[in-house]
């Protein structure tokens, strides 16, 4: 395994080479809420030389959930024949009637599940009550969405059904890079993702818009690996897509994407601060129509809006840090969440409040 | 407890809700009889039976915890070696003997009595192993429904050691931060086998009396141990953030010195949790001098249940603001902090 020092070095080296070349400022962006945690945790800002710059893109599921969605989650969650299932990170994000968590403490039924199959053995268990699943995520959770599908309506679970806000990463990327004011020099591309999509599916934007997009790991030494071979790329003017994570194959996951091909169709999605992009979600096919929850019940439109002076918005768009933002570490910390990002573990601002908000200034080391 | 009106399952994490809950609504409705010194309703109190009787008695140091662990077994222990283990490492880090404990049962009406039967010997085989014995209880049953099963409520008291001097107050710049093992085995064992994870096989808790390792601490090193805790809930981040707290001290420690559990590191990176945060149910913080430093670990090593027994740090200077510092394992610094509630697993 090369070592930390050995990447250090590295890095350190294509920063010199892309400075010798009058590019001293690089801004890269990891688009994976676990690469945001993972940065933060391990304090690898600090190894970084200056002028390499890492902003967090749209990489946490909830982040970049439309909070319109929740409003329609909370709607179904006051229902007394309704038992929401969610994953964990969604329970405490607030909403314009609260959250799902103060909803549960109030009496409505809400289920912290870990993945969708377990939502439709709950379903199983629990006749009379319809569960709706809040199917949020990226290419990483909707094929467990697609399979817990396929396996109630093979099973005839009529009781389930999902309220669905996958998204696409691509086209998130593609959008990103056509916003005027954020400037973005390379892609740090997310790992879960991309065992599911494969590291080609970035070839586009590698060959379109010149941009490196490097798929990495968890770990370290698999980060910093990453960071490296995008520093390498740009130095060398050579922007390509590639891995140095082994988990990743060039075409992902072939398994996996037939069953989200089984069940979804491609569609347009709106984002939270990005808008309407298009071909970013998954919306069921015809022959899943009976699960979807939107059909199923009477909900209210969709809107999206950020609460009142919150950034959440431009965080998970790369135009500003957690801490740029007047509410952070103020009126907005992991207690009192305000936003989105400071809710979900693997939101920007609460990794950076978590691993990095000090009440006073850092002392040298 | 602003904004809040209702008990929300994060005020049972052990995380900066139960802190609110209980210096928000507990303590002040409890009023004077919630008793004069600011660490009243801590883990356990240290009382002295001598003032009441106005004669020369042993310090005694009493403690009470209830425990609604699901699923009631998981690899590594069940509900029954939780709740004496959790009773008996109360006390321990109080410097505490454990002597006599009570057990109240809250049975759920179904339960299978040949459950009720394993945990309960379970708590049998603990308790005679940790020299306590169980002297009074009390036995409820509950509508179906109305729990899960059993819930066990446990009191007990220990006679403290004469040799122990033990406090927040006690904690100074420079001493040594001593933890006996690996973190998170309990919380996650219990996590996966909760949630069905494929995890579980090569995971168990950690489920362990300590009053062996405190006793031979107390006993060996005397004032110079300052400082116990067993990292429950919130894991080894609260405990480190309440004696920063409670101390107005600074703490560094060092990730590199940590010791991990390859199973436990698996299960947290594949759930995208922090081992710091997760719940411990057999591990010892200890703060002492620097000087007992190295004896500390060498004491605690001889036990089988703290053989990875490590220095992770030390106690800074006083500050207004008090931090604890992390140096990573990557050469950078991060902050530690008190977790919310419980932490969640990750979608992706």
């Amino acid at each position: 395994m090369t070592s930390l020092a050995t990447l250090r070095a590295a890095i350190d080296e294509q920063g010199r080479r892309l400075a010798a070349a009058g590019r001293p400022r690089v801004q890269l962006m990891e688009i994976c809420g676990t690469h945001t945690v993972a940065i933060s945790r391990g304090g690898l800002r600090d190894l970084l030389p200056d002028g390499l710059r890492l902003v967090s893109g749209p990489g946490c599921p909830v982040c970049v959930t439309a909070s319109g969605y929740l409003d329609r989650a909370m709607h179904l969650a006051a229902r007394a024949d309704v038992v929401i299932a969610t994953y964990g990170d969604m329970v405490r994000v607030p909403g314009r009637s609260g959250s799902l968590e103060q909803a549960r403490s109030a009496g409505a039924a809400v289920e912290v599940v870990y993945a969708a199959h377990e939502a439709v053995a709950l379903a199983r268990r629990t006749p009379g009550k319809q569960v709706v699943f809040l199917a949020i995520g990226f290419e990483t959770t909707a094929p467990a969405t697609a399979l817990a599908l396929q396996q109630a309506r093979r099973e005839g679970v009529d009781n389930f059904s999902i309220l669905g806000a996958h998204k696409r990463v691509v086209p998130a990327m593609k959008a990103l890079l056509g916003l005027p004011d954020v400037p973005i020099d390379g892609f740090l591309c997310p790992g879960h993702v991309s065992v599911i999509i494969g590291w080609r599916a970035y070839r586009p934007i590698a060959a379109a818009f010149g941009r490196p997009c490097v798929v990495a790991g968890f770990d370290d030494v698999q980060i910093l690996a990453g960071i490296g071979e995008i520093l390498r790329q740009l130095a060398d003017a050579a922007p390509a897509a590639c891995s140095v994570y082994p988990a990743v194959a060039a075409d992902g996951n072939v398994r996996a994407r037939q069953a989200i091909d089984e069940v979804f169709d491609v569609t347009d999605a709106t984002w939270r601060a990005l808008g309407c992009i298009g071909a970013s979600g998954l919306d069921l096919k015809g022959e899943y129509a009976d699960f979807d929850a939107v059909r199923r019940f009477d909900l209210p439109a969709m809107v999206d809006y950020d609460p009142p002076g919150c950034r959440c918005g431009d965080v998970i768009c790369g135009r500003c840090l957690p801490a740029d933002c007047e509410l952070f570490g103020r009126s907005c910390t992991p207690r009192r969440p305000v936003g989105p990002c400071m809710v979900s573990s693997e939101g920007s601002c609460a990794a950076y409040f978590k691993y990095h908000w000090r009440p006073r200034p850092k002392a040298s080391p | 407890m602003s904004g809040d009106d209702t008990i929300l399952l994060a005020h049972g994490g052990g995380g900066q809700l139960t802190a609110e809950l209980i210096e928000g609504v507990i303590l002040p409705a409890l009023g004077d009889a919630g008793g004069q010194e600011p660490a009243c309703l801590a883990d356990a109190a240290v009382l002295d039976p001598g003032a009441w009787c106005g004669g020369a008695a042993a310090r005694l140091a009493m403690t009470t915890d209830t425990y609604v662990v699901q699923p009631l077994e998981f690899p590594g222990g069940d509900i029954g070696t939780l709740a004496v283990c959790g009773t008996v490492n109360d006390l321990a880090v109080a410097g505490a003997t454990p002597r006599a404990m009570s057990m109240g049962l809250v049975l759920e009406e179904g339960l299978e009595i040949s459950l009720l039967r394993r945990v309960l010997e379970s708590a049998g085989r603990v308790a005679v192993e940790a020299g306590v014995r169980v002297v009074t209880g009390d036995t409820k049953v509950v509508e179906r429904g109305a729990l899960n099963g059993v819930m066990i409520n446990t009191a007990a008291v220990g006679e403290v050691s004469p040799r122990a001097d033990l406090g927040f107050g006690r904690i100074g710049a420079g001493d040594a931060v001593v933890l006996s093992g690996p973190l998170g085995e309990h919380g996650l064992a219990v996590m996966c086998r909760r949630k069905g994870l494929g995890l579980a096989g090569h995971l168990a808790s950690d489920c362990a009396a300590i009053h062996g390792l405190t006793a031979d601490l107390i006993e060996a090193l005397g004032s110079d141990v300052h400082f116990m805790r067993d990292p429950t809930r919130g894991g080894l981040a609260a405990t480190l953030v309440e004696i920063a707290a409670a101390t107005g001290r600074d703490i560094q420690v060092r990730q590199q010195a940590i010791p991990v559990a390859p199973a436990a590191l698996a299960a947290a990176e594949m759930l995208g949790l922090d081992l710091l945060t997760i719940a411990n149910e057999g591990k010892l913080v200890a703060v002492v001098s620097a000087e007992a430093a190295e004896n500390a670990v060498a004491i605690l090593a001889r036990h089988a249940i703290a053989r990875r027994a490590v220095v992770i740090g030390q106690a800074g200077a006083t500050a207004d603001v008090p931090i604890v510092e992390m140096l990573t394992a990557a050469g950078g610094r991060r902050v530690v902090q008190m977790p919310y509630g419980e932490d969640l697993p990750r979608i992706c």
